[in-house]
């Protein structure tokens, strides 16, 4: 696993999602939009964010809320664009 | 048949579902005109008993005000019960219009439309005017049917933490892209009573060439000085593209809702609103007596300024007696309890004592942050308020949590 972006995923969550105080934990393994942690309609600034920070053009009909429920879901998409590129 | 014994258990099934969680929600049946006293059956089956209602969106005491119950009468008198057809064909009175032009007057825009409910309105108004270019931004607390409304729109979305500016203004900053940038937030919260801070919004929406869209369902006819809601309270009438609000709530509370904002869009409402086009024009009981309501509150503050004076005492007085509140200044008033079958407990008991008010928890708001939702209205008389006071210090020293901190609540209760 790419271990440094598992951790720069994880962190855009805990920035984007996570309130200082909220005392809630977030791993690989945390289920994002199933969970209710991840609202479904910032995914675009998810996509975003992927976008820019891996050069990466993923379509905008493959950010569905069933792959981006989990860290290696969002990894998996991530990958297959890089390879395409 | 096509309702099989299989579809029939499959149904059976959810709802159970339902029940185990503690999802189930259970009317309760009252037999007397909505107000301060009311008389309720519950559950159904048991005998009728007298409460004090402290959980209906009554704001300003007017769903059963005499001169609107009359206005109503007129309404059904000279406008009669139906219109039998959408407001396009044939289903718009004067009368109809003339409550348009007087919720325009009394909000401080440019045009109203009005549809069947606020939820209609919040139907129609992304659909009907915003597109693939397009995006919404949103509070992640803002109520479902502004979060309906949204998933009907074929604009794009994002969402920003409650109430953080920062992030909203850095969402209005990676969107600079977008043609039309719409930002869509509640007045008033209403779980919460929280009051968005619509004067950051504005000055952020002018920098970033936004739209600003409120559901101000909680808070017209009463927040602000002249009560026309969050926009006067916040200081930016006029400033507000979009607002929907209801009829069905502080506006007499019968039904019916509206769209207020910037002439072009109202007409593109008319024009494309599918929630107006396909449905019936609001009945004229409704329209007649919602118009003499507006008249009511034109006139005189009275009956804002009688709430703003319920929900202060009651917020003082609750506070020292040693409960948890949300603070803020809305005749929301949320009792933090924090467990959610504390919540359910406590509410319960209250209703023993002959006080209404209801528990909410998970889903309806976050995990851990379960509470009694208590809400004033004008139509509260001290010794209503006194009395759920009172009712309320007994059950809370029955549980044990009168000057209890949050941490020492979950200690004991857990979340």
């Amino acid at each position: 696993m790419d271990t440094e972006m598992r951790d720069t995923i994880l962190e855009y969550i805990r920035n984007e999602y996570l309130d200082e105080d909220s005392g809630i934990e977030v791993n690989e393994n945390t289920k994002l939009i199933s969970s209710g942690l991840v609202d479904s309609f910032s995914l675009v600034s998810l996509l975003m964010f992927l976008r820019q920070k891996y050069k990466v053009n993923i379509p905008d009909e493959e950010a569905t809320a069933e792959v981006f429920d989990t860290i290696p879901g969002i990894m998996g998409l991530v990958d297959k664009y890089r390879q395409n590129k | 048949m096509a309702y099989s014994s299989k579809t029939r258990e499959f149904f059976e099934t959810e709802l159970n579902g339902l029940k185990e969680q503690g999802l189930f929600k259970e009317e309760r049946y009252i037999h007397s005109p909505q107000g301060a006293e009311i008389e309720v059956e519950f559950p159904s089956g048991a005998d009728v008993k007298p409460v004090i209602n402290m959980c209906a969106n009554n704001y300003l005491g007017l769903s059963s005000h005499p001169e609107v119950l009359n206005a109503a009468r007129e309404g059904l008198e000279k406008r009669g019960y139906g219109m039998s057809s959408v407001r396009f064909i044939c289903g718009t009175q004067d009368i109809h219009r003339e409550l348009e032009n007087k919720l325009t007057k009394f909000l401080g825009t440019e045009d109203t439309i009005l549809f069947s409910s606020c939820m209609d309105a919040n139907a129609a108004v992304f659909e009907a005017v915003l597109t693939k270019d397009d995006i919404i931004i949103a509070d992640r607390l803002d109520h479902a049917s502004i979060i309906d409304g949204i998933r009907l729109a074929s604009a794009q979305q994002d969402s920003y933490k409650h109430l953080d500016m920062k992030h909203l203004e850095s969402k209005l900053q990676m969107h600079q892209d977008k043609h039309i940038r719409m930002i869509a937030t509640d007045g008033v919260f209403s779980m919460d009573g929280d009051i968005a801070p619509l004067d950051v919004i504005c000055d952020l929406a002018e920098k970033y060439d936004a739209m600003v869209m409120i559901d101000d369902s909680h808070s017209t006819g009463f927040l602000g000085k002249t009560g026309r809601g969050t926009h006067e309270h916040c200081g930016v009438v006029g400033r507000i593209d979009l607002i929907t609000t209801t009829l069905g709530k502080a506006l007499g509370g019968a039904s019916g809702g509206c769209i207020s904002g910037r002439k072009e869009l109202i007409e593109m409402y008319r024009q494309k609103g599918r929630p107006y086009l396909f449905s019936n024009a609001v009945p004229p009981v409704i329209i007649n007596a919602a118009n003499r309501v507006i008249d009511l509150i034109s006139q005189t503050t009275e009956r804002r300024d009688k709430l703003e004076r319920n929900t202060k005492y009651f917020r003082e007085k609750m506070t020292e007696a040693g409960f948890g509140i949300r603070p803020g200044v809305h005749p929301i008033v949320p009792i933090m309890l924090y467990n959610a079958k504390l919540a359910q407990d406590m509410a319960k008991d209250l209703y023993q004592e002959g006080i209404y008010a209801v528990g909410f928890f998970f889903p309806v708001v976050p995990k851990g942050q379960a509470r009694i939702r208590v809400q004033l209205s004008a139509a509260h008389e001290k010794e209503h308020i006194d009395r759920a006071i009172e009712a309320f210090i007994k059950i809370g020293k029955k549980y044990d949590i009168l000057g209890k901190t949050k941490e020492q609540i979950i200690e004991k209760y857990g979340l």
